[in-house]
């Protein structure tokens, strides 16, 4: 095998250890949204996309890359937008201005 | 400027980018921060993209190279955006699906672009084969398989499990095929052991290709609805290992790190998502979970032990409690009813009734979907209990209000034999009384009866979530 394969099987491993060291630690309250955010970030072929597109040389290709780039495009776009649309609701708002003994709703309990 | 002091500052931007999504991923950690980490995540897409495109730029691009770029971003990213923006909260699970799936094909379609191209110059090596042919599979594999998820999840395809025809062995089959091609493709490589010409690897790809989307359709169409969520987040798992695929075949580091990144990252979501079932991920894949049929119930619906409760019988007994806990279940979330149990929320709590929120992990459609249904209301996330914290709490509640919830509150699931067996379940028959909002006596998803709704204690009142929500606020509002 070539160093240049050798290294990449290297970053990948470890960028796999990263992973699991990452995700492990959110919340299941936050799941929905890490899954929408991790969905986004595997949005990166549109990089791999303008790659081959700037490669490509033959019909077939041209046409490869094209629908690699409207899948990739809609993958990146839609998932960051979707997840912000998500995680915008999780504003803390002030504790609900009735009073009258809401003990369970004590802001910075789940924090 | 020299090629590779370009190249360097490239390299440099890819790598900026993939610490943003690990930073980003971080910063999910906290509601509080989550936001900013996402908008970290995609300030990196940002830079890595546009680095990219200066990258093809300074190298010099086709005319026809580059508006298939800015053409097809334009229309891919147009119908993301439009999409992210106009989806019901509700219907969030299946978008997350079909970006899935395009992510899947996107990746599995690079692969198979990279290696057209280098089979006909004869650059293919054993090492492009393997990654090829991996990405190429797996990528295809998702996305058929998350076109179905979504499908089902969205009621084009029906959620119950779909039997195909040959079973595993259709499965088996197509597995071999996608095998004998890659070992067909390693053993021809450039250099190898068997003579092939470009056109015959190429047509070996594509039948390959055509295995693994096949197999993706008969992997997930004899899973049942309630699993989709593990099955979306396998995929979703999947569909980063084939970006890592297709990373080592284009030789790109900000793919192979993204892609293993959301690799690792799906794994363990599915496997906590699976765990939350008390299944495990193997048994989900092999399907006919919730079938309804065949299941033996221990009681039936017919059996009139079931109590109806009036709105306003249910009305006194929320008002007068001391303590409740809300159980808000998938019924809520098709009923867009969390607006509506936040009003009897407020109600209850301008009262001075405590009012508190059970979440199980899976209810919704997703880990977390519930979570973020409730958000949408304005429910104040410290309100939101978790399975583990909440159970304690029930023997001590007045009233255990379960709306729209079915499967996750079922008793039987603490005892042997039962299709729920095994599932840790909301203790909500522990509550001092029950109040349960239905439309009807109708099954969940594990096809069998729920024996909290026969329970003595528990009340029933027949309506839909958003309906019954709303008589319930309004008779309390006339207490």
């Amino acid at each position: 095998m070539s160093q240049d394969l050798l290294t990449a099987i290297t970053i990948f491993v470890l960028a796999i250890l990263v992973g699991f060291e990452v995700i492990s630690k959110v919340p299941a309250t936050l799941h929905t949204p890490l899954m929408s955010g991790a969905n986004s970030i595997h949005g990166i072929v549109l990089v791999g996309g303008i790659l081959i597109a700037a490669a490509a040389d033959n019909p077939l290709s041209y046409l490869l890359a094209f629908v690699a780039i409207v899948f990739g495009g809609a993958n990146v776009v839609g998932g960051y937008v979707v997840t912000d649309r998500m995680l915008q609701m999780f504003r803390r708002k002030p504790a609900a201005p009735k009073g009258g003994g809401a003990a369970g709703t004590t802001p910075g309990a789940g924090a | 400027m020299s090629e590779a002091w370009v190249y360097t500052v490239i390299y440099a931007a890819w790598l900026v980018g993939a610490a943003c999504f690990v930073l980003g991923l971080h910063f999910m950690n906290s509601p509080a921060s989550a936001r900013f980490g996402n908008r970290l995540s995609a300030g990196g897409m940002v830079v890595a993209v546009v680095f990219t495109l200066v990258f093809v730029l300074y190298n010099g691009i086709s005319a026809v190279g580059l508006s298939i770029i800015v053409v097809g971003f334009v229309i891919g990213g147009g119908l993301g955006l439009y999409l992210a923006r106009s989806v019901a909260m509700t219907a969030m699970p299946q978008l997350v699906s079909l970006f899935n799936a395009v992510g899947g094909g996107a990746a599995a379609l690079v692969a198979i672009d990279d290696y057209v191209r280098v089979a006909n110059v004869g650059e293919d090596v054993f090492s492009t084969a393997i990654f090829v042919v991996l990405g190429a599979v797996i990528g295809s594999v998702t996305f058929t398989g998350s076109l179905i998820a979504g499908g089902k999840l969205q009621g084009l395809i029906a959620g119950r499990p779909i039997p195909v025809p040959g079973g595993r062995s259709t499965t088996g089959l197509l597995a071999l095929v996608a095998l004998a091609g890659l070992v067909l493709l390693v053993l021809g490589a450039s250099g190898g052991v068997v003579a092939l010409d470009p056109t015959a690897k190429i047509v070996v790809l594509f039948v390959v290709v055509l295995a693994a989307l096949v197999f993706g359709v008969t992997m997930v169409l004899p899973i049942g609805g309630a699993d989709m969520p593990v099955v979306i987040s396998l995929l979703n798992a999947a569909t980063g290992t084939a970006a890592a695929m297709a990373g080592f075949v284009i030789d790109n580091p900000v793919l192979i790190i993204s892609g293993a990144l959301v690799g690792a990252s799906g794994g363990i979501l599915t496997k906590l998502m699976a765990d939350a079932m008390n299944r495990s991920v193997a048994n989900i894949i092999a399907g006919g979970f919730g079938g309804g049929e065949g299941t033996v119930a221990a009681t039936t619906a017919e059996g009139g032990q079931v109590r109806e409760i009036s709105a306003d019988d249910a009305a006194i007994q929320l008002a007068y409690a001391q303590s409740v806990i809300v159980v808000p279940g998938y019924g809520l979330a098709v009923a867009q009813a969390q607006h509506a149990v936040r009003e009897l929320a407020e109600q209850l709590e301008s009262r001075g009734v405590d009012v508190k929120y059970a979440i199980h992990p899976v209810a919704g459609r997703m880990p977390g979907h519930m979570n973020v249904l409730l958000a949408e209301a304005n429910v104040p996330y410290p309100a939101l209990r978790e399975m583990e914290e909440i159970n304690p709490e029930f023997e001590r509640a007045d009233v255990a209000l379960v709306v729209g919830a079915n499967d996750v509150t079922n008793p039987a699931a603490r005892r042997p034999g039962t299709p729920v067996s095994g599932m840790p379940i909301l203790d909500v028959d522990k509550a001092k009384s029950i109040v349960v909002i239905k439309r009807s006596m109708g099954r969940g998803y594990a096809g069998i009866d729920n024996e909290l709704y026969t329970n003595p204690k528990t009340g029933m009142l027949f309506a839909d979530a958003k309906e019954g929500l709303a008589s319930l606020t309004a008779a309390v509002k006339a207490l």
